[in-house]
């Protein structure tokens, strides 16, 4: 073969992946959730009353107003005590290092991976009726707001912690010499420097706990309602599918809006940055003991209290200690589930895994696009695959319900449950890739070229391998987001075929110690799972990038 | 033989260098000097071909590189922040250039663990490049350059961020290396005194246009203008009307080499003047600073100029009145 006609081949091919790097990603989002969400707008203008009706009824209804207005105040709340909370943590595992530092980062992350309902259960059987602490803040706003720092707690360690790394001490130094007290340099030079990640952070929680769903459900005893619930209760307990698909559209529009906002802002943070090397070091006067000791302490017992519990409830089955509820799981006689439990397991590592491998596909493409295309095109894209990171589980699986049935009733395909889990993991894995792909330096592949590497070589051999990394730690996140997710999964699931938080849900649901012991043990397996798929990520990690 | 002709280069519409003529013989050490900003990068990057011309043709050995993409040059360049491969060990660095080249195994493991000796690091092939020593960094990067044998090196400010002890040895390390193996070389410094010691041709650049070109010795024995003299290091520069082998200046008058009458700029070297109780020109010591072999004063001579005067013996003290002799000076 010529070297023509290779070389013709190849800019072929080249021009081929191009238009496949777009298509794929933006092919793969119309199908999957700009067809469902066109789906619920059409049911909610097309009710029996028809035309607007369904959006009157959601704003003329006082108690949708209400829902509303819950909805908004509970998500700023949230959002403003998890960022208060968690930032002395996130400066503790930026700046200092300590023995067994990287397994607590690794540990900090579970909450954040685990099911929400299982959060939910954790604070229940910490602050409930019969709860641990001997205080019932259930069906308070207190219960809620805690579960919510818990569950998020990590977002601002590894986003706000993971630029606070990289910010050259020596900055906050100048500023002590200059005259600044701790306070003061903290507030006029770290603090505007790490604005970026706090606004990164702030914006996720927000639309996490705007969405909230699974520790609303069994903490807010329907007495406190977001959107999200009220979705489900719309469509589950009503079967009000106009005034869910309103209630749907209207949730997007405004989580729009939002994501509109974090990403203008966003736009501003564009720097190509260098992997600075970490700046962490070890604690040296007693007052930096004192505040790694006392942070870390802190952070334990928040965290590790609710999980412990679980572990603790899942060994106590009736009298004394007994592995009872783990040995039943794989009873079928006696099981509540029409399956033995463990079935769920496989279920759902099956599902994690289909969901993984799509999330990556499309999400690796698509961060190519964000990462290396200029302009509208980028931040379009952007935008667009943030979109199913603020529409909420429940649409998606509300979506694909109302969407899938005709022409071909796909409905009852087990395709669907790792389709819309991949769908939630894909912006995880678009965040955690694109900032290592924009951190490669132009440098690093012109060194290649003029070694004589032709432009995809220097591709394959540069940029590829730093961002398999990046990958790993993408699919370790994907496939934990799969193991634990359930609002969309409750929509999706069918009866033979349950997921590990679905058979916690069902579990719950039943009366009997037995089964609330195996509900306990069904979450904490779970969550060693989750853990285990952390830890992984932990290993991979170059650096301290990326957002998650 | 590496051919530059007529060569201008626009980024966003700023000229960046204009007009450059630069010719490279085979087996020689080309110096570009110039401040930061004088185009010294762009020019690297011109060659290799990460940066098109706008206007002007590259040659090598008589062939056009306008259509040689930058892996089919067969150039090397060393990066002035090395850009090493950070993903890679040491040994897969070096081999990178050689694997595009699609050697042997058993050939490239023996070509890196040659030229790892050079630049002396041998047994380093198997380590990782992070936590290396910036020396040790900048050797990597020269050894990844070398192996795949390029026809031509390109080094841009290889030895910039490096501290003064380490540098003064490289240098000289490197001159050795280059001349040894005879590699062709463009060799990008801000610093004279590197540039003078790698050179075996030395080019001046100011605002992207050649300022003087030459051997080490005469560009520095005759600077073309003021501009060049400055940046050189000369500091004692001054206007004259010579007549007769006389400079007469506002400082006094001295001697001079250059036989043409008229009116000039000087340049005295630093090595060209001495005290002495007999000298032409007398001068008030405003200032003494201590440079470790010699003092250097700073002279005011008819109350306004200021003549740099290194001094080797003891120095006399700040508002003596002393007397100097000027034994040589340049004409530009």
């Amino acid at each position: 073969m010529t070297t023509l006609s290779r070389k013709r081949r190849a800019a072929w091919t080249g021009g081929l992946a191009r238009i496949l790097v777009v298509a794929i990603p933006l092919g793969f989002l119309a199908a999957a959730f700009l067809y469902p969400l066109g789906s619920i707008l059409l049911t909610g203008l097309s009710g029996e009353a028809g035309g607007l009706a369904p959006f009157g009824e959601v704003f003329g209804r006082a108690s949708l107003r209400g829902v509303a207005w819950f909805t908004l105040w509970q998500a700023i709340a949230s959002t403003i005590l998890t960022v208060v909370v968690a930032m002395p943590a996130a400066y503790v595992f930026a700046r200092y290092d300590f023995p067994g530092r990287s397994l607590l980062r690794a540990a900090v992350t579970i909450p954040f991976v685990l099911p929400t309902l299982v959060v939910g259960s954790a604070f229940l059987a910490l602050l409930g009726p019969r709860g641990a602490l001997g205080i019932d803040l259930s069906s308070t706003i207190w219960a809620i707001l805690l579960a919510h720092v818990f569950y998020n707690y990590a977002v601002v360690v590894r986003t706000v912690g993971g630029l606070w790394a990289h910010l050259d001490p020596r900055l906050t130094e100048a500023a002590r010499v200059l005259g600044a007290g701790r306070w003061r340099a903290f507030r006029t030079v770290t603090l505007p420097l790490l604005r970026p990640a706090i606004a990164a952070a702030s914006s996720i929680i927000f639309l996490f706990t705007f969405t909230s769903f699974g520790v609303i459900l069994v903490l807010g005893n329907l007495e406190f309602r977001t959107v999200e619930v009220e979705i489900w209760r719309q469509t589950m307990s009503f079967l009000n599918l106009p005034v869910a698909a309103a209630l749907s559209v209207l949730q997007l529009a405004a989580v729009s809006l939002i994501l509109l906002t974090y990403s203008r802002y966003q736009q501003r943070r564009a720097v190509e940055q260098r992997l600075a090397p970490a700046t962490a070091r070890k604690p040296q006067t007693a007052r930096e003991w004192w505040t790694v000791g006392g942070t870390l302490t802190f952070t334990a017992l928040f965290l590790g209290t609710p999980l412990l519990l679980l572990v603790e409830r899942s060994l106590q089955v009736g009298e004394g200690w007994s592995t009872t509820a783990y040995t039943s799981l794989a009873d079928a006689s006696d099981s509540s589930l029409f399956v033995p439990a463990t079935e769920a397991i496989a279920n759902s590592i099956g599902f994690g895994i289909v969901a993984m491998m799509i999330a990556l596909v499309v999400g690796i493409l698509a961060a190519t696009v964000i990462a290396y295309r200029q302009g509208p095109v980028s931040q379009w894209f952007d935008l667009l695959l943030m979109l199913p990171l603020g529409t909420s589980a429940v649409t998606i699986g509300f979506g694909f319900l109302v969407a899938f049935d005709s022409p071909v009733d796909l409905r009852t395909s087990p395709f669907l449950i790792p389709l819309a889990h991949s769908l939630i993991a894909i912006p995880f894995v678009v965040r955690t890739v694109v900032p290592v792909m924009q951190a490669i330096r132009r440098r690093l592949r012109e060194a290649a070229r003029v070694l004589g590497a032709s432009p995809f070589r220097a591709w394959r051999e540069i940029d590829l391998p730093l961002i398999a990394r990046s990958g790993l730690v993408a699919a370790g996140f994907a496939f934990a987001i799969s193991l634990g997710e359930f609002g969309a999964t409750a929509f999706l699931v069918r009866p033979e075929r349950p997921t590990m938080p679905i058979a916690i849900f069902r579990l719950l649901g039943r009366p009997g110690d037995l089964n609330f012991g195996r509900a306990m043990a069904l979450s904490t397996i779970l969550m060693v799972l989750t853990a285990a798929s952390i830890m992984v990520i932990e290993r991979f990690r170059l650096g301290e990038t990326g957002e998650f | 033989m590496l051919l530059v002709e007529r060569v201008t280069v626009e980024i966003l519409g700023t000229a960046i260098l204009s007009d450059v003529d630069i010719e490279v013989q085979d087996g020689e050490v080309l110096a570009v000097l110039g401040p930061s900003g004088s185009g010294k990068t762009t020019l690297l990057r011109t060659i290799a071909g990460l940066q098109p011309p706008t206007r002007g043709t590259l040659r090598w050995d008589g062939e056009d590189l306008a259509r040689v993409p930058v892996e089919n040059r067969g150039f090397g360049l060393m990066f002035q922040d090395y850009a090493l491969f950070p993903h890679q060990s040491i040994g897969a660095n070096v081999a990178f250039g050689l694997r595009m080249q699609r050697r042997p195994v058993a050939e490239i493991d023996a070509r890196v663990s040659e030229v790892l000796d050079w630049v002396g690091l041998p047994a380093y092939a198997d380590r990782r490049i992070t936590n290396l020593s910036g020396g040790e960094q900048q050797r990597v990067a020269l050894a990844r350059a070398l192996a795949p044998a390029p026809r031509l090196l390109m080094l841009d400010e290889p030895l910039g961020s490096l501290d003064r002890i380490l540098r003064e040895r490289l240098i000289v390390e490197l001159r050795q290396l280059l001349v040894d193996h005879s590699i062709t070389a463009v060799y990008v410094t801000h610093d004279q005194e590197e540039a003078f010691t790698i050179a075996d041709r030395l080019l001046v650049l100011r605002d992207g246009t050649v300022a003087q070109e030459g051997t080490p010795e005469s560009v520095y024995r005759q600077p073309v203008d003021e501009w060049t003299a400055r940046f050189l290091g000369f500091r004692n520069i001054v206007r004259a009307d010579v007549t007769e082998g006389t400079a007469r200046t506002s400082w006094g008058s001295f001697p001079t080499q250059h036989e043409r009458p008229g009116s000039f700029t000087l340049v005295i070297p630093p090595d060209a003047i001495e005290l002495d109780p007999n000298g032409a020109v007398r001068g008030i010591v405003d200032s003494r600073v201590f440079r470790g072999g010699h003092h250097v004063l700073g002279v005011s001579v008819t109350g306004e100029t200021i003549l740099d005067v290194e001094i080797v013996g003891p120095p006399p003290e700040i508002g003596a009145e002393i007397k100097l002799r000027v034994t040589n000076a340049v004409v530009l």
